[in-house]
């Protein structure tokens, strides 16, 4: 890790409150994926999940510049997406446990779990299906010139779906207001990056597109918290779309089948060394932004809204089975005959 | 409403022109489609009433462009995306079967994906197997889409005007056939349902179910087989997704013969699920002889014209099987 001698310039752009903020809410996603993983050993929850626990500074710091009217599209890899676009524990862990009062009453789950309220235009099953939808989204806005932008999440694995190839293409001869943020967690499933991708970066790729190409590390909040700011304010302002590629590692397996048979202890032990809640933590104490005990504090919060989640969400009653139809299509409008 | 006459494609532009004009969430996307006038010239001179910015031309790209309009549709636009070919839709299944069908329900009923897809389909213009295949089953297969295949220049247009109205992705099938048949078409504003069949001429003897160009397929064959004294009742099925079960039931009761005519591969198709209809219900006990088929050829669409052809059931193809039902029982 590298000792800063300077300031991030990103703390000039954000207040105590964002910077405390910021660190709840990457502890909310740890607690959240731990208690998911939890859940799942003591043989309550249902299904499979996909946990990006070491991933907490991109999720969270590229959501630093969006407001409730910007829209993200997120991954199968999505709880803290959803988490750094504002929402509430309780109705995303009814969700992960198929429950009524889930974000969608339990018909998602882990894979489709949105908030579109607040922008989330949800998780998604497709490794790079949310990167089309994303453009779409900032097509939108252009049109209806609400200012907003689309923030597309997506993986390294998706970096080789025509997907993504196509949505960098259109947003770029479109002018959008679109970021696109590749976690590369240097593995899709068992893939490596390298042995899946014919360029060392997913950034390079930008190239191909003429939109620039971002590289940061992705475990250092305020690397990412800058890299979005800087994108969001070139698509807010009509120059179209960003690629920042974000290097970061999922210290968990793939999902609940991963074996772990593709990489080495030493390589997750030196990834877990790199943590980035800890590492956020140390960095905002040092510019005095908090103390130590504050930090505790937030980490405390966080645990003790989690907990109350789970119990919460746990009581949710499940869907009624005589709705297992409502939803395929929009409230009847049907015409008689 | 005059009974001004349109040809199928002046209806489907007509459709558009009003709802552009209507709604400014209303835009089209598509290949050529600006001043080119799309492939089969069905968006011709829009682009020059709306410009750019609302008759998008889009790259070749149809799972980034349909997945864009999936997006703009997620988020208050009104997006009609033409394919060339519906052919060309399997580029974006993707975003039209696992996204946009089912965005609605997994998101438990928190959003609505107004999106229309029109898909020019069949056979008959020489395109060989990538251009002509009729894959209405496959869409119809898939909860969350609702799928369509008007057969005239009036119900086009109503219907199309009604899927971009429609709070849930649409999918209108357009047998390109049809697009120079001329037809009475009203002027103005109307919505013609998409769940409804219609029954385009009746009969006591039969019942033949079509849709797209099997309809005039079935009717032409109708007036010759009235001539032999077999009066055979046409409906028009219209819509596939939700499927009017009742219109079926209801002209097979009465006729007590059943004969399916579609263009898609006959095998595990459109006519197995109209038959199955048929058979679950009250109409089964008026079934005076077996049901029959009349389907796709077991192969991709041949080029040659003789094979082509033979390859999707013709009118007097329409007639032998009718004459054969007309005749046969249990």
């Amino acid at each position: 890790m590298r000792l800063r001698v300077a300031r991030p310039q990103v703390y000039d752009r954000l207040s105590v409150e964002d910077v405390l903020g910021a660190l709840k809410r990457m502890h909310r996603i740890r607690r959240f994926e731990e208690a998911a993983e939890d859940s799942y050993i003591r043989g309550l929850s249902y299904g499979t999940m996909h946990l990006s626990i070491g991933q907490e500074a991109t999720a969270v710091g590229a959501c630093m510049p969006l407001r409730d009217a910007d829209t993200i599209t997120s991954t199968h890899r999505g709880h803290g997406h959803c988490i750094a676009k504002g929402a509430e524990l309780k109705p995303m862990f009814a969700e992960f446990l198929g429950r009524e009062g889930g974000y969608c009453k339990g018909r998602g789950g882990s894979m489709h779990i949105a908030e579109p309220a607040k922008g989330n235009l949800g998780a998604n099953g497709i490794v790079g299906g949310g990167l089309p939808i994303a453009v779409g989204a900032a097509l939108s806005a252009k049109k209806l010139r609400t200012g907003a932008v689309a923030l597309a999440f997506f993986g390294d694995g998706a970096n080789n779906e025509g997907a993504f190839h196509e949505a960098l293409n259109l947003a770029s001869i479109w002018k959008l207001p679109v970021v696109f943020v590749c976690e590369n967690n240097q593995y899709a499933m068992s893939m490596a990056m390298a042995r899946a991708t014919a360029v060392a970066n997913v950034a390079d790729r930008a190239q191909a597109y003429a939109i620039p190409g971002v590289m940061i590390d992705g475990n250092d909040f305020a690397a990412v918290a800058e890299a979005a700011f800087e994108a969001t304010d070139r698509a807010r302002a009509g120059e179209g779309p960003t690629l920042i590629e974000a290097k970061t590692y999922r210290t968990r397996g793939h999902s609940r089948s991963d074996r772990n048979r593709y990489r080495t202890r030493e390589e997750i032990d030196a990834w877990k060394a790199r943590d980035p809640i800890a590492r956020f933590e140390k960095e905002i104490v040092e510019l005095g932004l908090t103390t130590e005990a504050q930090a505790a504090a937030i980490a405390a919060e966080a645990e003790q809204e989690m907990a109350e989640a789970i119990a919460e969400a746990s009581a949710s009653p499940w869907p009624s089975v005589e709705d297992l139809t409502r939803d395929v299509y929009s409230p009847a409008q049907r015409t008689r005959r | 409403m005059s009974a001004r006459e349109l040809s199928y494609a002046e209806a489907i532009r007509e459709a558009l022109g009003i709802a552009l004009e209507r709604d400014e969430r209303v835009f089209l996307m598509g290949e050529d489609i600006g001043v080119y006038g799309g492939a089969f010239q069905v968006t011709g001179d829009l682009v020059d009433r709306f410009g750019e910015e609302r008759v998008m031309d889009t790259p070749i790209s149809e799972l980034g462009g349909a997945g864009v309009a999936v997006g703009a549709a997620l988020t208050g636009m009104r997006p009609v995306y033409e394919f060339q070919f519906s052919d060309f839709s399997m580029l974006a299944m993707e975003q039209i079967v696992n996204q946009a069908a089912k965005l609605r329900y997994m998101l438990g009923g928190a959003v609505n994906v107004p999106v229309v897809f029109r898909m020019p389909t069949g056979s008959g213009l020489g395109g060989a197997a990538q251009h002509s295949q009729s894959i209405e089953a496959w869409y119809a297969h898939v909860p969350g889409l609702k799928v369509v295949e008007p057969s005239t220049p009036e119900d086009v247009k109503g219907m199309l005007l009604a899927a971009i109205k429609d709070p849930d992705p649409v999918i209108v099938f357009e047998h390109k056939l049809l697009y120079k048949m001329k037809g009475a078409t009203p002027e103005g504003y109307y919505e013609t349902p998409l769940d409804r069949a219609v029954v385009r001429r009746e009969g006591l003897n039969l019942t033949i179910v079509a849709m797209g160009v099997m309809v005039h397929r079935a009717l032409e064959a109708a007036d010759a087989l009235a001539k032999e004294g077999i009066e055979a009742e046409v409906i028009d099925l219209r819509c596939l997704r939700p499927i009017d079960k009742d219109a079926i039931v209801d002209s097979v009761r009465k006729t007590g013969r059943l004969l399916a005519v579609y263009e898609g591969v006959k095998t595990l198709g459109i006519g197995a699920e109209i038959s199955a209809i048929v058979a679950e219900s009250e109409a089964f006990d008026y079934l005076e002889a077996p049901i029959m088929r009349l389907g796709g050829a077991e192969a991709p669409i041949p080029y040659s014209p003789v094979l082509e052809k033979a390859a999707v059931p013709q009118v007097e193809d329409i007639i032998a099987a009718a004459r054969r039902l007309a005749q046969s029982e249990v």
